[in-house]
């Protein structure tokens, strides 16, 4: 009893001390839970700490942004309307360019149905805002504004627009706690991109993103770009993950490459997130509207390159100047797909176009007034060579 | 009167230091400050991500060690203080919830032997601290959890205490208006 009463301070440490070692032991028992440190009595824990620090953030996050809006409402108002005309004209580009890229995603997938391959596409998401961080800089988790109540689930992916962000782990009825793709406990299937050599994502505890699976292989380069391969069953395939920054061995488990991702995606400062709540296998209506729209453009501007063209303005007649320089295909001031007109001639002959008059003109029998006398008429077999663009090698030769 | 003095002064000289310098908070005060500290380490690295460097638990942590200078207490602290951390970032329940309570242990400890009113023993006591918990926390992580890949960043580390210390001398002296002297 006197020991006790001598050594309460210290047997009251190693009493709590032990107390969180089992609780620690319990969340953390086996490697399949190891992504996963929760019991369902800790889990329910953790839900009863996050519903009770969300009201703060969820007002701390209202009224910051409340401000926000206010500043920058008032900052923007004047450029809003041009700003806004500029970014839907870029929309509605996207949008044709969007659809173009997915027309060949079809033929991708006319490919894999005859490999009976199943594509997943991305069907509904939800919008969310980030209302808190996580307490320590040893893990990376982000709280966000939406929870069951708006059809979220545990495992969910979460995204931008510029890439994949992570997956969704603890999910409250109004709130849901994201675990980035550079927390350590995260992991993601990764495919590189030119290369298609499949990888595993972690995270580090530096908060750095790293395939770590992956051998030394001469092919994979920094500056590639790694997607989301579809074979983790969580993100859907093809989105952007990052760029590879260094490749370096991996000094704890050799022979493997330690590889460095950037994400794509600012991992620091995010503010919105969508969250990927339903996956199907055909593409969404804007989708298969756009791309019967781009179908339709494909379709006049094959046609425009086949015809002659009949809109041909005094600008494409005129003969080139000195200071005429080559425009850049697809440039906005050149008409796209115009059917080429021949330049005129260096040294002009009755073959050259433009040098016979109309046949109305003609009578049988009369010499052609257009044609110069100093010019000697051709010889038999050479009348008969077909006429050749002006600017060919053979009309471009001395006479 | 004059024997009643006397009588105090004769039980004040059988009072230990940590007795005499004993000090407690209003119930308001010991629930809102970690509750503050926890909502602002959640939220702070928000405006910047910079500020996830800094570990304001810790420094309440601390703050309520020396000042009760019970060790009990202390650990209670730690602990209630550590495992709100953990389950408010995902980690395993335990994690900060033992390194803290080591931490407040230590503190209280060492409080009642050493004047912590002095700002620079403060200064030192944060930057010391602060250095012990990242051990604590590697060695929890690797060898408890035994997660292979886990590394301490150690420079990093230093510069995490260093700015502890920074924000610890004027917290300490704004949370040092919430203090009852017994």
């Amino acid at each position: 009893m006197e020991f006790v009463t001598r050594f309460k301070n210290a047997l009251f440490l190693v009493a709590v001390l032990l107390a969180q070692a089992i609780a620690l032991a319990v969340q953390v028992r086996g490697p399949a839970n190891s992504s996963e440190p929760n019991g369902e009595k800790v889990r329910l824990i953790r839900l009863w700490v996050i519903g009770a620090v969300t009201p703060f953030e969820r007002g701390t996050h209202a009224v910051g942004s409340g401000v926000q809006k206010i500043w920058f409402n008032y900052i923007d108002l004047r450029h809003a309307r041009q700003e806004n005309e500029g970014l839907k004209r870029q929309v509605a580009q996207m949008r044709i360019d969007e659809a173009a890229i997915a027309e060949d995603a079809l033929q991708g997938r006319r490919l894999q149905a005859l490999l009976q391959f199943r594509q997943r596409y991305v069907g509904s998401t939800v919008p969310a805002q980030v209302i808190g961080n996580s307490a320590t800089d040893q893990s990376h988790i982000l709280t966000i504004d939406k929870g069951s109540s708006d059809g979220l689930r545990p495992d969910m992916p979460v995204i931008t627009p510029d890439g994949i962000i992570g997956k969704l782990r603890e999910v409250s009825s109004s709130t849901a706690q994201v675990v980035e793709i550079n927390d350590q406990t995260s992991g993601a299937g990764v495919i590189l991109e030119s290369t298609r050599i499949r990888g595993i994502l972690r995270g580090t505890v530096a908060g750095r993103v790293q395939i770590g699976n992956l051998t030394a292989d001469s092919r994979i380069k920094p500056g590639e770009h790694v997607l989301t391969s579809g074979g983790d069953q969580v993100y859907p395939r093809g989105l952007p993950v990052g760029v590879i920054e260094s490749i370096k061995p991996d000094p704890d488990h050799q022979p493997y490459m330690a590889i460095t991702i950037k994400p794509t995606a600012d991992l620091n400062r995010v503010e919105e997130v969508l969250v990927i709540t339903g996956i199907q296998p055909d593409l969404s209506e804007q989708a298969q509207q756009d791309l019967a729209t781009a179908q339709a453009k494909r379709a006049a501007d094959l046609s425009a390159e086949k015809l002659p063209g009949i809109h041909d303005d005094q600008q494409n007649n005129r003969p080139p100047t000195a200071g005429d320089t080559t425009t850049a295909p697809g440039s906005s001031d050149e008409p796209a797909l115009k059917a080429p007109r021949p330049l005129p001639a260096i040294h002009p002959d009755r073959y050259s176009t433009g040098a016979t008059p109309p046949a109305s003109d003609l009578s049988p029998g009369v010499a052609n007034p257009a044609v110069p006398q100093q010019i000697a008429p051709p010889a038999a077999p050479k009348a008969r060579k077909p006429t050749l663009p002006a600017n060919t090698p053979e009309q471009q030769e001395p006479q | 009167m004059e024997t009643s003095t006397l009588e105090s002064m004769v039980t004040r000289s059988y009072m230990s230091r940590r007795e005499v310098e004993q000090q407690s908070f209003h119930v308001l005060a010991t629930l809102l400050i970690p509750v503050v500290a926890l909502l602002l380490q959640v939220m702070l690295p928000r405006i910047s991500p910079r500020f996830a460097i800094l570990d304001l638990p810790l420094i309440v942590t601390l703050f309520f060690a020396v000042s009760r200078r019970s060790p009990i207490a202390g650990t209670t602290t730690g602990a209630v203080i550590g495992l709100l951390q953990d389950l408010l970032s995902g980690m395993p329940a335990g994690v900060n919830g033992m390194a803290k309570s080591v931490v407040g242990y230590a503190a209280a400890s060492l409080g009642s032997r050493i004047d912590v009113e002095n700002t620079a023993t403060r200064a030192v006591l944060t930057f010391c601290f602060s250095l012990l918990q990242s051990v604590l926390l590697y060695l929890i992580q690797r060898r408890l959890l035994e997660i292979h890949g886990f590394r301490v960043l150690w420079l990093h580390e230093l510069i995490r205490a260093f700015v502890n210390l920074l924000v610890a001398v004027p917290v300490f002296l704004f949370l040092d208006r919430w203090k009852r002297s017994e």
